[in-house]
């Protein structure tokens, strides 16, 4: 268990460079809340620069329905919480997420057209990766509170869709 | 007997026939979707037909079909399509193509 814990870990935390030994233990309820919505936040400011850089229909499209989708999920985890009276707490995946998107926008600003379309599209098909990649090994199995953890998996399949949906952008680009 | 009684029975016979003579009328199937599931998943029908799809989910969805026609779905409302064409389809949503349907449409 500790074992694959360790392994998502180091892979969530690739882009970034958070303290793994901390980072792997098994996340409290609080901290997932945190690392779900944190996530979704991430991907919606992706969305944004995208929105405000390309000019490509199918960026824009794809970008668009990641604002309405991750916005929808994180309303929704706002109100669990609120409900569960759970406080997100900030731990070392929510900052790795945080930084490797950082320096994504970073990266992405240097760039234009369609040398910015690519790489904004690669990078959504990783990141859903990831972040499925986490949903799927650690986040919904620590999960403790049924609901939260309903909403994780509900989470997941948007990801997963999103994930497809990134490909078949990247697909229409070549 | 009294008049007319073998008369409406007569009635009765023809009306049974024309019903059963009349194809079945058109019905609206649903298919709900909630968590990102299309249930059921294959439907079968027949030309005339109405699918409504009834979105449980805050999040929008569609109904497409590779190549033809698609319908969109706004979170918490229903939409639907007519079936005009016999034979199989299957359809998935464009925003979260994990996400599938089939529809077995007869004549
Ligand atoms: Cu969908």
């Amino acid at each position: 268990m500790l074992v694959r814990h360790t392994a998502t870990l180091a892979a969530l935390l690739l882009l970034g460079a958070a303290p793994l030994a901390q980072a792997a233990d098994k996340p409290t309820d609080p901290q997932i809340a945190h690392i779900a919505y944190t996530a979704g936040v991430l991907d919606v400011e992706a969305a944004k620069q995208a929105l405000e850089t390309s000019k490509n229909k199918e960026v824009l499209d794809f970008a668009n329905d990641m604002v309405r989708d991750h916005e929808a999920v994180n309303v929704q985890a706002l109100d669990l919480v609120k409900k569960l009276k759970v406080t997100p707490e900030d731990n070392a995946t929510s900052k790795a997420l945080t930084k490797a998107a950082a320096e994504e926008r970073a990266k992405l600003a240097t760039l234009k057209g369609a040398a910015f379309d690519k790489a904004y599209v690669d990078n959504e098909v990783a990141y859903h990766k990831q972040v499925n990649g986490a949903l799927e090994t650690l986040l919904i199995p620590s999960a403790s509170n049924a609901e939260l953890k309903s909403l994780l998996e509900t989470g997941l399949k948007i990801f997963q869709g999103h994930e497809q949906h990134a490909e078949h952008v990247a697909g229409m680009l070549k | 007997m009294r008049p007319g009684a073998s008369n409406r029975r007569l009635w009765f016979a023809a009306l049974a026939l024309a019903i059963a003579a009349t194809p079945a009328a058109a019905e609206t199937i649903q298919v709900t979707i909630d968590k990102l599931v299309f249930s059921p998943a294959t439907v079968e029908a027949k030309v005339g037909d109405t699918i409504e799809w009834v979105n449980k989910d805050v999040f929008a969805h569609t109904a497409t079909v590779k190549g033809g026609w698609e319908v969109m779905i706004p979170p918490k409302k229903s939409a639907s399509l007519t079936l005009k064409v016999a034979g199989a389809v299957d359809y998935f949503c464009r925003f979260h193509p994990n996400m599938k349907g089939r529809l077995v449409v007869a004549p």
